[in-house]
């Protein structure tokens, strides 16, 4: 999950990492009033999990609270690169002598953590790796030894950091390894870190990225999911712990396993291209078990998605009997009844396939297509959406 | 032969006492895989009969190794504990340890990781992975047995259920080992550690990649390719119509940028003379043509 810049900065400040003060406002009113509490000239800087907002006019210098509110009023509705803005953050304006870069991120590609670190911040980083590669120390961390201050002090080094501010840097550092580590964060980015005149280090702005595996120890993190931005097709489907993804096409797809509906999505985009170009329109696991239950759950939130014009079912028969999944389609067309209206193709392949195609043959379900193989099914769910 | 097991391979089951570590012990013995034992912290002691196999329970890897002489450890751990189960594996020196456990927080499994690398005893398959096997002698994991038998096919994928697929299309070949790594940001063995063991493997004469979306592991297995491996080698990725930014199901395939892109892995593949796939079946039937069969 990634976060907005605000709660980036709230959980910098929980751990000790040096921010100024702020406050979010939804509405114009609530604008002028944090630039009053805060005082004194402020920033007033849209909300928006997307770079570049800067360059579209999200972020404003406001003199004093009535123009935070006309900047406010302005930035607020604002669509930036097709993300509206909804909230806005107030924060006290610093002024800035340097600006510097510092990220802890996972590093897949080596297995380990990384610290990206620059005296060259502000501007786009990806700029700087790719203009000016010298200017980025690049330090890999062990997840077992993590970031000691001995390490922070030899990454403060290797990246140049003048020695007026070396001490504070490091001081930074050491809190943001404490945010990514105690939160379960996979990237912690701050650019820009500020020198301001009166030589103090502040992290200006900043993009924390956390790992959903990690839900189960940090019941806090539920606080922050975003659930104005969720589809609403998405969310009933995490309400039923289902896997689900929305697209942009006309095929729902129902499989099993990660690849596997992978695999499906782009199996139907290729048979697609022969039918008017109808692609996929979600990802939806169904994972190893396969009830009855999960396949109407699964099977009512494709059918309650008005841009699906077919369904196609993809199941490989591994730890599941294609019988029992068979079995499942079948009670889940008797439990949504009436709702069911989209034809349905469904290639069974692997453990019990005789037995599970048979039960399907039996039912004649009239919405119900059997297909041999997965290339054959997907032509013809991409056939009949195309109708 | 067959790669990072043999029949000989005793395997002990951490979390066996679980409904999955039960369910899949079961499935393991009924295809041959000598199960000695399994551990489960606090009911060291017990004895678990599965089907008629008396399986005595330890409480660390460490009294499991040394009562039943087990080389191999497979976790069916939950998520909040596997890192514990990991690193007393690591400890004991368990030289193959599966982890089978979906849904682990990166930093647990980036930190058991790293600790396998500082001890350097310890190969780690997994997480969130099928497992392998070698059809007719050895199965440790959730891959089903009675897919496919014995063949000269080595199959390495991060996805499990496409792993079953591909082993279905080619069940009339057979394999010598498919090993799936697992679809997590973090992984113990990847596609360049089975590569390199299929090519060194007397049994394997071709191996099949698949890959997906996520990071850059096809792109450095393509390179690896390139120089190394001289058997041939067909490849599959899944997930071209990822959009940006969303998680396809496993926590690892996600397209970020220009980075982790399906289109990325097969030019990479290609230009190491992979032939690649658009589906499963046309990647099997090069395959095919490439034995003759």
């Amino acid at each position: 999950m990634d976060l907005f810049e605000y709660q980036a900065r709230d959980l910098f400040e929980k751990h000790g990492v040096p921010v100024l003060a702020a406050a979010i406002a939804t509405t114009a009113d609530e604008a002028e009033a944090a630039a009053t509490k805060i005082g004194g000239k402020v920033v007033v800087k849209a909300q928006v999990k997307v770079g570049g907002r800067g360059k579209a006019g999200g972020v404003k210098l406001a003199e004093n609270p009535l123009d935070a509110r006309e900047k406010a009023a302005a930035i607020l509705g604002m669509d930036i690169k097709g993300h509206e803005v909804r909230t806005v953050m107030i924060a006290a304006a610093a002024p800035i002598e340097s600006e510097y870069y510092l990220a802890i991120l996972l590093d897949r590609s080596n297995r380990t953590f990384l610290v990206m670190a620059s005296v060259s911040g502000g501007m786009d980083i990806e700029e700087v790796a790719h203009t000016a590669p010298e200017k980025l120390a690049k330090i890999p961390v062990s997840a077992v030894d993590g970031i000691s201050l001995a390490k922070a002090k030899e990454i403060i080094g290797a990246a140049n950091f003048p020695s007026d501010v070396a001490d504070q840097v490091a001081d930074v550092l050491l809190k943001l390894w404490e945010v990514f580590q105690s939160e379960d964060a996979t990237l912690v980015e701050v650019n820009p870190l500020v020198k301001t005149k009166d030589g103090k280090v502040i992290a200006l702005d900043g993009k924390i990225t956390l790992d959903d595996n990690a839900e189960f120890r940090q019941p806090d993190h539920d606080a922050l999911v975003d659930h104005a931005a969720t589809n609403a097709l998405e969310a009933a489907a995490k309400a039923k712990n289902l896997n689900y993804v929305k697209l942009e096409g006309e095929v729902g797809i129902i499989g099993n396993g990660a690849g596997l509906v992978m695999s499906t999505l782009d199996v139907v985009a290729y048979a697609g291209k022969k039918h008017g170009g109808v692609r996929p329109a979600n990802f939806l696991d169904i994972g190893g078990g396969a009830s009855a239950q999960i396949m109407a759950d699964g099977l009512s939130i494709i059918l309650g998605d008005k841009d699906v014009k077919s369904v196609f079912v993809n199941v490989f028969g591994g730890i599941t009997a294609c019988d029992a999944v068979a079995d499942g389609i079948v009670q889940a067309l008797e439990l949504l009844g009436d709702k069911a209206t989209k034809p349905i193709v469904v290639r069974l392949d692997g453990n019990n396939v005789v037995e599970g195609r048979a039960i399907l043959a039996k039912a004649a379900h009239p919405l119900i297509e059997q297909a041999d193989t997965m290339d054959g099914a997907a032509n013809r769910a991409a056939e009949l959406a195309a109708k | 032969m067959a790669i990072f097991l043999t029949e000989n391979t005793k395997v002990i089951v951490q979390g066996m006492t679980g409904s999955e570590g039960t369910k899949h012990t079961r499935r393991m013995l009924a295809s041959g895989t000598k199960i000695v034992g399994g551990v489960t912290p606090g009911k060291g002691g017990q004895v678990v009969d599965i089907d008629g196999h008396q399986l005595p329970v330890f409480n660390t890897v460490a009294e499991a190794m040394a009562a039943t002489g087990a080389d191999a450890s497979v976790v069916f751990v939950p998520p909040k504990f596997a890192k514990a189960a990991v690193i007393d594996a690591i400890d004991a020196a368990m030289p193959l340890v599966v982890v089978i456990t979906e849904g682990i927080p990166v930093h647990d499994s980036a930190s058991f990781y790293a600790y396998s690398v500082t001890k350097g005893t310890t190969r780690i398959i997994g997480p969130n992975c099928p497992g392998l096997i070698s059809p007719g002698k050895s199965n440790i994991g959730i891959i089903p047995a009675d897919i496919t038998g014995a063949g000269p096919i080595g199959l390495v994928s991060k996805s499990g259920t496409l792993t079953y697929q591909m082993m279905y299309e080619l069940r009339d070949i057979g394999f010598s080992t498919a090993v799936g790594i697992g679809g997590d940001p973090v992984i113990g063995t990847t596609h360049i550690d089975c590569l390199r063991a299929f090519q060194d493997d007397p049994e394997t004469t071709a191996i099949v990649m698949i890959g997906e979306i996520g990071g850059d592991a096809e792109e450095r297995a393509a390179a690896f390719i390139a120089e190394y491996v001289t058997k041939p080698v067909v490849g599959y990725v899944a997930g071209f119509t990822a959009p940006e930014g969303k998680t396809m199901g496993h926590a690892g395939a996600i397209v970020s940028g220009s980075s982790g892109t399906a289109q990325g892995k097969k030019d990479a593949l290609e230009a190491a003379g992979v032939k690649v796939g658009q589906t499963p079946s046309e990647t099997a039937q090069l395959l095919r043509d490439i034995l003759g069969r």
